[in-house]
């Protein structure tokens, strides 16, 4: 697959902790990648820094692949979702259709894209109620609308299903397998879900203390993995 | 008379002047919303922008302003209608323009008693637009404009319980505006029933200066009926409002 995003030596510090530490890595087109890590162990950051919210102490990011350049352009082919989604004190609708408003894309063309983006995540025909009475399943859903309305190229996902019932986590994987199938985007997700990244990941890079310890495809990382505190992680041990 | 029969006899002859229009209280009560209704629009115009420029850009100074507006939230009315007199009496630094015992004098003194109040109740309710709307409006693929009409529009039900906040401030002051507006009506004989035309009495002034003759409490009554509807149909809108946040 396509290289899309090369990380080389990112470097952070907050104060007087070191957050991420030398992280090299390619994220590849189309793919689903996991960041597996405990809490507090950097995922928010690198992905806070892939979106430009924080600036790396070292360290260089490469959009190499998304053949376009400045911080606008390249956010404008992203979509970074929260573990708790923001809400606009608006519908459903305008919600969703946010990302399209600020591109200027015409009503007619957003109207269309807005109900598509409703369907894929399940709330055809909520356009017209207020965002805030949704339920939290709900409201991630249609923060994934949000997301995905203006097809952007790479989707960082910050543990999208921590604070979901299991139906919901299952309906929030299926439209991110989908999203990936039908639209090839490119997906980093940051969760500490281990049974997660067993049912849709790709590949698996272990973040432990700011340390991306080890990276390789899911069927390798969970059969073989190489570093000890991977392996500990994984069988869901606690590490520190 | 009795006591009972007294206070019948004023609120019923008050309700008379309110629906039959007396000329009088109808050009009190006209006074009273333009002069309050005039200083709260321009403090709205002033206070709003710069609630968001508190709100939104770091510059020298900014911690200072807000404690300045902090402090001028609770500004003594009369104080500050001493220092709009003093400035614009003919011997004040600002005498040449004559503008003192006029309705601009009160409008001026209402300003700066208004101008904090919405500025202050408007900046907690931007302040309160939580951190992570504002980055979803980034990670959407806004800009630092973006950024600020989602935070106007998320703040709006707030600031415009700040506007009428300070309108109903506005029109239940009296001590400023009794100091730089004179309390003047054209009449020969001011304060009888559907006699004179208020030219800086408003409401509030108008009640003052009606109970302290004593003798016909009527008029004072219907003054203080109006006054009361007034606030009380701002109360509502401001209630209004702060339930569809």
């Amino acid at each position: 697959m396509e290289e899309l995003i090369r990380i080389e030596g990112l470097h952070m510090i907050f104060g007087e902790k070191e957050v991420l530490k030398d992280i090299n890595l390619r994220i590849l087109r189309g793919e689903i990648f996991a960041l597996v890590g405990p809490s507090g162990s950097g995922k928010t950051t690198f992905l806070r820094l892939l979106n430009f919210f924080e600036r790396p102490e070292k360290g260089n990011l490469r959009f190499n692949g998304m053949e376009t350049s400045g911080i606008i352009n390249i956010r404008r082919r992203m979509s970074l979702l929260f573990q708790t989604p923001a809400i606009f004190n608006r519908s459903v609708f305008d919600n969703v259709a946010y990302g399209l408003k600020v591109r200027n894309i015409d009503k007619k063309t957003f109207e269309k894209k807005v109900i598509e983006a409703l369907g894929i995540v399940g709330l055809s025909g909520l356009e017209n109620q207020k965002a805030r009475t949704l339920s939290g399943g709900e409201a991630q859903r249609m923060a994934f609308a949000r997301a995905i309305v203006y097809d952007p190229e790479v989707l960082l996902l910050d543990e999208p299903t921590a604070n979901l019932d299991p139906a919901n986590v299952m309906k929030i994987e299926e439209i991110i397998k989908r999203i990936r199938n039908e639209r090839e985007t490119t997906i980093l997700l940051a969760t500490h879900n281990i049974p997660q990244v067993r049912r849709i990941a790709d590949r698996v890079g272990i973040l432990i203390n700011g340390e991306l310890i080890e990276v390789n495809t899911k069927d390798a990382i969970f059969k073989y993995p190489e570093d000890k505190r991977s392996e500990a992680f994984l069988k869901g041990e606690m590490i520190y | 008379m009795s006591s009972a029969d007294f206070l019948l006899q004023g609120f019923i002859k008050a309700f008379e002047l309110i629906f039959t229009l007396d000329p009088y209280i109808l050009s009190i009560t006209g006074v009273s919303i333009k002069v309050s209704g005039t200083a709260t629009i321009l403090a709205a115009l002033t206070a709003i922008p710069l609630s968001f420029a508190l709100a939104f850009f770091n510059f020298r100074g900014k911690q200072t302003l807000i404690t300045l507006i902090n402090t001028g939230m609770g500004l003594p009315p009369v104080f500050v209608g001493l220092f709009i007199f003093v400035m614009l009496v003919p011997a004040g630094p600002l005498g040449f323009a004559d503008m003192i015992f006029t309705p601009f004098a009160m409008i001026l003194a209402q300003y700066i008693l208004v101008t904090p109040i919405i500025t202050g109740i408007s900046l907690s309710a931007i302040k309160a637009v939580p951190k992570s709307l504002i980055e979803t409006v980034y990670t959407l693929g806004g800009n630092r404009k973006d950024a600020v009409i989602a935070a106007l529009s998320e703040a709006r039900f707030g600031i415009i319980t700040a506007i009428l906040a300070g309108l109903g401030r506005a029109l239940s002051e009296v001590g400023a505006i009794l100091i730089v507006g004179g309390n003047i009506a054209y009449s020969g004989s001011i304060g009888g029933i559907g006699e004179g035309i208020s030219y800086t009495r408003t409401l509030t002034t108008a009640i003052t200066s009606e109970t302290s003759k004593g003798g016909n409490f009527s008029t004072p009554i219907a003054l203080g009926i109006i006054l009361i509807a007034l606030n009380l149909s701002v109360n509502l809108l401001a209630n209004y409002f702060q339930r569809r946040d």
